[in-house]
């Protein structure tokens, strides 16, 4: 079974220099009871993916093609209440800043009331749950923190509560942007940790998007890689990361700090720059930036699958 | 928050002082004789003298200035000129008619200024926006007496819907509230357009803000959203502009007293000036500043009330 598999989605933003295209013929799918990380460097259009998939793009962009399907209906077609009625539900989403993103004049335990308002459970049964959430997510003290402020919470306390939010009305789709990024090294650990835990217990799917390669191979057991606004590459964590065939997942690996041997002064970056989204080419995105462009690079190239489920957008993934 | 009080209320103390330090040294610095002043031409240079020995004015100036600051927390504002009554008597016979103005025109400001400027920011760039922001920018541009002279004569001359002149009969308390319409509308109708557009601002800015979009993300409904979650946050920065507009609200106090022929510490003023009245210029000076403060203070506790972070910060 899959939760949710998206298939050729497009998504453009009309600007003032032109329609930008962020979202070029983008596929994958989120299995049942399955971690799927999203890498991708910033801007590659990760956030633009997690607004569609929420119905919650920006007021200048939209849905030109493709099909998002969720737990078996289409969500490009349904109606704004219906998806609102999805959102925090079925579908939760933790994001990257956890001091923003928490209100910061209601109090913890009001904010998580107001998120069951669809539930039909008395305040008093809301409160226990929400007592109950906390204390899941390793809360001190839950029954007073219930009554605090988000500003009265340190960072990584504060992501913690973001999590039990989400988790609150046991969703099948836990979408998390960065969840960890704005959190030190240690936090960062147990907060992963902590995310990977309760997936097993509540049993939902996790779309876990990431620029951290290290956090990605730990946490995941599938692998999406978007490069400008396009999926290059994606399968297994084992095969991304130990067989990759899309020449930019093989530069992006080689350029993780994390994977650097010994100490060198200069990482290895890749060369070249990401193309003007409004003047996007018509054949391979990489083209310009990859050390093994033929002339059958200047048509868009197909989406190859090179084995057991793992698919690269490249003519040569093969052969590489 | 009783910590936050307490400095709160500290710091009120310490602006009326220094308000009393600044009236005190202008008194002083005007020329002429206060005594002279007080007197008239025709008195004798011996009765000048003696009120200047009664009113304090042979001591030194730190005396003198000891002397105004401590009767003046006592509430001793010294007597006035005509008829020798205590000038804290006076000024507080007349203050809860311009309080009833003031709160009068923070009503109307509230009401209509806050879901004009909520309304304008949910539908941004719409036409209501545009005609919220025109007439925003109207009603601030006008003088407050002259709206007080045109509501005047639209809707007491004209119309004849609401009674002209006076505060109503004492003790009849609906008489009051229907001749108290329009002097408050006078004082309040350009703070409409102020609050409108400040709460239209930060409405834009609040609805940015990434606790909205995790909102959004929790499917809550989109009333939930502006008037919960964003309102709430928006309207602090109205609070303490109210707050520091009281000044100005109370200037145009003077301008609606005078027009409609309303009681008042302003109309007091007015007249004190007018029969060189000093004692009772500065008494009723001094009670507007303890005012101005005192409106202050409430709404930055108000604020403290309202957001969490404030209060912690003590
Ligand atoms: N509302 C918008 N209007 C126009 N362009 C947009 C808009 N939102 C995003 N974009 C563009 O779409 C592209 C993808 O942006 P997106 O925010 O999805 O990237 P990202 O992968 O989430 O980056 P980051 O890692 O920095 O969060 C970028 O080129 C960005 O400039
Ligand atoms: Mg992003």
């Amino acid at each position: 079974m899959t939760v949710l598999t998206i298939k050729d989605l497009n998504v453009t933003f009309s600007t003032e220099g032109g329609d930008l295209r962020a979202l070029r013929d983008v596929s994958f799918e989120v299995p049942e009871r399955r971690i799927v990380g999203i890498v991708g460097e910033s801007g590659c259009g990760k956030s633009t993916l997690i607004n569609a998939i929420l119905g919650l793009l920006a007021d200048n962009g939209r849905i030109d093609g493709g099909s998002i399907l969720f737990e078996g209906q289409e969500l490009t077609a349904l109606s704004a209440p219906k998806m609102r009625d999805l959102r925090g539900q079925r579908i939760s989403t933790v994001f990257q800043d956890p001091m923003g993103a928490l209100n910061p004049v209601l109090s913890v335990g009001r904010q998580m009331q107001n998120i069951q308002y669809r539930s039909g459970l008395s305040r008093a049964e809301k409160d226990a749950r929400s007592v109950d959430m906390l204390r899941l997510v390793r809360i001190p003290d839950p029954e007073h923190a219930w009554a605090r402020y988000p500003h009265e919470f340190s960072g990584g306390m504060k992501q913690r509560i973001a999590i039990a939010m989400a988790l609150m009305m046991e969703p099948a789709l836990l979408i998390a942007d960065e969840p960890t990024t704005a959190l030190d090294a240690t936090l960062e650990v147990a907060t992963i940790e902590l995310l990977q835990d309760l997936q097993q217990q509540i049993g939902c799917s996790v779309l876990f998007i990431s620029h951290h390669l290290g956090v990605i191979a730990e946490l995941c057991d599938d692998v999406v890689v978007m490069y400008a606004g396009e999926v290059v590459e994606r399968g297994t964590t084992r095969q991304v990361f130990n067989t990759p065939r899309h020449p930019y997942s093989i530069r992006l690996l080689e350029c993780d700090p994390a994977r650097q041997a010994e100490r060198t002064r200069n990482l290895p970056t890749i060369p070249g720059e990401i193309p003007d989204l409004r003047r996007r080419p018509q054949g391979c995105i990489f083209a310009n930036r990859c050390d093994r462009k033929v002339a059958a690079c200047d048509e868009l190239p197909p989406d190859v699958a090179v084995g057991d489920g793992q698919v690269a957008r490249c003519i040569l993934a093969e052969a590489v | 928050m009783l910590m936050y009080s307490v400095k709160r209320l500290g710091l009120a103390v310490i602006i009326v002082s220094l308000a009393m330090l600044m009236l005190f040294s202008m008194i002083y610095l005007i020329p002429g004789d206060p005594a002279a002043v007080a007197l008239g031409p025709r008195a004798t240079e011996a009765m000048r003298e003696a009120l200047r020995i009664k009113m304090g004015l042979d001591q030194p100036v730190w005396v003198q200035f000891w002397n105004f600051f401590t009767n003046a927390w006592t509430g001793d504002l010294g007597n006035e000129v005509l008829s020798d009554r205590p000038v804290a008597e006076v000024v507080m016979e007349q203050l809860p008619y311009t309080l009833a103005l003031i709160a009068g025109g923070i009503s109307w400001s509230v009401a209509l200024g806050i879901p004009l400027g909520c309304w304008a920011a949910v539908k941004r760039g719409s036409m209501p926006d545009r005609i919220v922001g025109i007439l925003s920018v109207a009603v601030i541009a006008v003088p407050s007496f002259v709206v007080a002279i045109y509501a005047l004569l639209i809707f007491a001359v004209t119309l004849r819907w609401l009674p002209a002149i006076g505060a109503g009969e004492p003790g009849d308390l609906g008489d009051q509230l229907v001749h108290l319409i329009l002097p408050s509308l006078a004082v309040g109708l350009g703070w409409v357009g102020y609050i409108a557009r400040m709460v239209r601002a930060s409405m834009l800015e609040v609805l940015e803000a990434q606790h909205i979009r995790t909102a959004r993300a929790f499917g809550l409904p989109e009333n939930m959203i502006t008037y919960r979650y964003a309102l709430t946050i928006a309207i602090l920065p109205t609070v303490t502009l109210l707050g520091v507009g009281i000044g100005q609200m109370l200037s145009s106090a003077v301008f609606a007293e005078i027009v409609f022929a309303r009681p008042g510490v302003g109309k007091l003023v007015y007249d004190a000036i007018l029969t060189r009245n000093y004692p009772l210029v500065t008494g009723a000076v001094l009670v507007t500043t303890v005012l101005f403060v005192l409106l202050n203070l409430i709404a930055d506790l108000i604020v403290g009330a309202l957001d969490p972070r404030v209060r912690s910060r003590f």
